[in-house]
């Protein structure tokens, strides 16, 4: 019954060369010392070394970092706590509302990104003709993040909430323990994997987002994607590839880590069966 | 009966939980799209109007466009991505996890620079050229073409319809597998008749999420795509932020653009006639 696996090998690796051509090429050319994207002429680490030295990536790489862990952490908090409360709603109101909640996932980023800038330029006009002096920057990419990030952790707290035994939580409340008590100690520990990885959704998410930082930022706060952006547009910027590089190999050892504590994690589970 | 008193004192406010996230869909979710249905019937001037969609008309070829390159490449990540999917829920062990960490790193880069890096390749007398030359075969002209922008969205999303059909492929119980072989199926009839239909909602959820950023793109095709290839994204991204700054024609079309993904989302998904939504992660 076994089929030889050859053709699904190939097609493997067929793509394999497919995704990870450019990944090379970006990697080979930013040690190349000619400015030119296609004729590799020597070896050289300058374009490293003027990376380090561009205080403008390095501003933005500082920002963007702080905003993906503000906003995972607010929309962490505000998903989880909203999760428990659509789960204790009745079906009508929670389908509804689940609704809502899917509208920045399903949507196309750029409407996202333009709806609310529409929002924020109207808020802000409003503000300054009352005489503040406010502008599009980090609160309102704060605030941006946050909204396409709390539907990620909802959807992953959810599901973990519906697993739950009710009876440990109505046991524990039997016990004499308050409400909130109860869920501290009975609920949270159950619905943390899903906390966890809503976080890490979110964080990625932030970390990467172009398009709706693109249409709600201001001049005064220029994430690193928005940075790269500026890069490409000038064409040929070969610390575009010493940076692609870096994010690479930083991406790769995180994975490489994850999947070798995993697999430890799988090994010791399977050991105590 | 004292019991249900008890359970509704104590589940009502954990209704409540969720208010604050309430408002905040109102003020960032809700009034946003009001304000982009609002606008898109307003005139610079104010006051209602169709006009924003008369003019629409003379942007034809940008909707053309955008819905046939996004389909031809949602066509075909789903010809590479299904038997890429197959291929790799066969695997089983270090090998499956090697594939899987091989197609999920690139989805860590990000985009700009994955569509970046196929600039070097599709020039002119860029890289592809230079090996086919370098062949003695004739060289290809691929960079500012629609081709080009096909590329880059192949390249872009092809993880995201891989994964999906990936996750349901695995989840079929092996079981069901086996009976139909032990009625008799062979490879063929198993995969027709079994495999096939159980891992229909991973290629729907696999579809809309190539679909949906693959129409309304700007990165690729303004990087790939040069000025005759222009999308749907580039003209919504000109009204809003550059030089044909027109936030009320850009509402119509962003507007325009939406009913039609809906639309054509809700179609697809009677197809799927109410199966669960598939999660990636």
């Amino acid at each position: 019954m076994k089929r030889s696996r050859v053709p699904g090998r190939i097609l493997q690796i067929l793509v394999a060369v497919f995704l990870y051509a450019p990944i090379l090429v970006l990697i080979v050319f930013s040690f190349n010392s000619d400015r030119s994207r296609v004729n590799f002429k020597g070896f050289t680490l300058d374009w490293y070394r003027k990376l380090f030295e561009n205080d403008q990536v390095l501003s933005a790489l500082s920002l963007t970092l702080i905003l993906a862990f503000l906003s995972a952490l607010i929309a962490t908090v505000i998903g989880t706590v909203s999760a428990i409360g659509f789960y204790n709603m009745k079906k009508r109101p929670r389908k509804l509302l689940l609704g809502l909640n899917n509208i920045p996932v399903v949507n196309p980023d750029i409407i996202t990104g333009v709806s609310l800038m529409l929002v924020f330029v109207l808020c802000v006009n409003f503000l300054n003709t009352l005489g503040a002096g406010f502008s599009l920057g980090f609160g309102t990419l704060l605030i941006a993040h946050v909204t396409f990030n709390i539907p990620f952790v909802i959807l992953s707290v959810l599901p973990k909430l519906r697993q739950l035994n009710k009876n440990t939580y109505e046991a524990a409340l039997d016990l004499g323990a308050s409400p909130i008590r109860a869920y501290r100690k009975v609920i949270l520990p159950e619905i943390l994997p899903g906390v966890v990885s809503g976080a890490i959704i979110a964080f990625t998410m932030s970390i990467d987002d172009f398009l709706i930082s693109y249409f709600t930022t201001g001049p005064s706060a220029q994430t690193l994607p928005m940075r790269i952006y500026a890069m490409t547009r000038k064409r040929i910027s070969p610390e575009i590839n010493a940076l692609s590089t870096l994010m690479f190999v930083t991406v790769l050892a995180l994975l490489i880590i994850i999947n070798i504590l995993q697999t430890r994690d799988q090994k010791r589970k399977e050991r105590r069966l | 009966m004292r019991r249900g008193l008890l359970r509704a004192l104590k589940t009502r406010p954990g209704r409540l939980l969720a208010a604050p996230y309430i408002v905040w869909m109102a003020l960032f979710t809700v009034i946003p799209l009001l304000l982009v249905v609002w606008f898109s019937f307003t005139t610079p001037e104010g006051g209602f109007s169709f006009d924003n969609f008369s003019q629409l008309l003379g942007y034809g070829a940008y909707f053309g466009r955008s819905f046939w390159l996004a389909a031809l490449s949602t066509v075909i990540c789903l010809v590479i991505g299904y038997p890429l999917a197959y291929a790799m829920s066969r695997e089983t062990g270090a090998m499956r996890n090697t594939a899987m960490l091989l197609l999920m790193l690139p989805m860590w880069i990000n985009m700009l620079l994955r569509t970046y890096a196929w600039m070097s390749i599709l020039e002119n007398r860029g890289l592809l050229n230079q090996l086919l030359s370098f062949l003695r075969l004739p060289t290809l002209h691929i960079i500012n073409t629609p081709a080009a922008v096909a590329v880059g969205m192949v390249y872009n999303y092809l993880p995201f319809m891989v994964l999906p059909i990936l996750t349901v492929i695995q989840k079929i119980d092996k079981s069901v597998v086996e009976a139909a072989q032990d009625l008799g199926g062979n490879q063929l009839t198993v995969f027709k008749r079994v495999v096939l239909p159980l891992s229909l909602p991973g290629v729907l959820s696999g579809i809309t999420m190539v679909f949906v950023p693959g129409v309304s793109t700007f990165i690729i095709s303004q990087t790939l795509g040069g000025g005759n290839s222009k999308m749907l994204g580039e003209l919504i991204e000109m009204q809003f932020l550059g030089g044909t700054y027109n936030p009320y024609l850009g509402s119509a079309i962003s507007l325009v653009m939406m009913v039609i993904v809906l639309i054509s989302m809700a179609v697809m998904n009677r197809f799927g006639e109410g199966e669960e939504e598939v999660m990636v992660l």
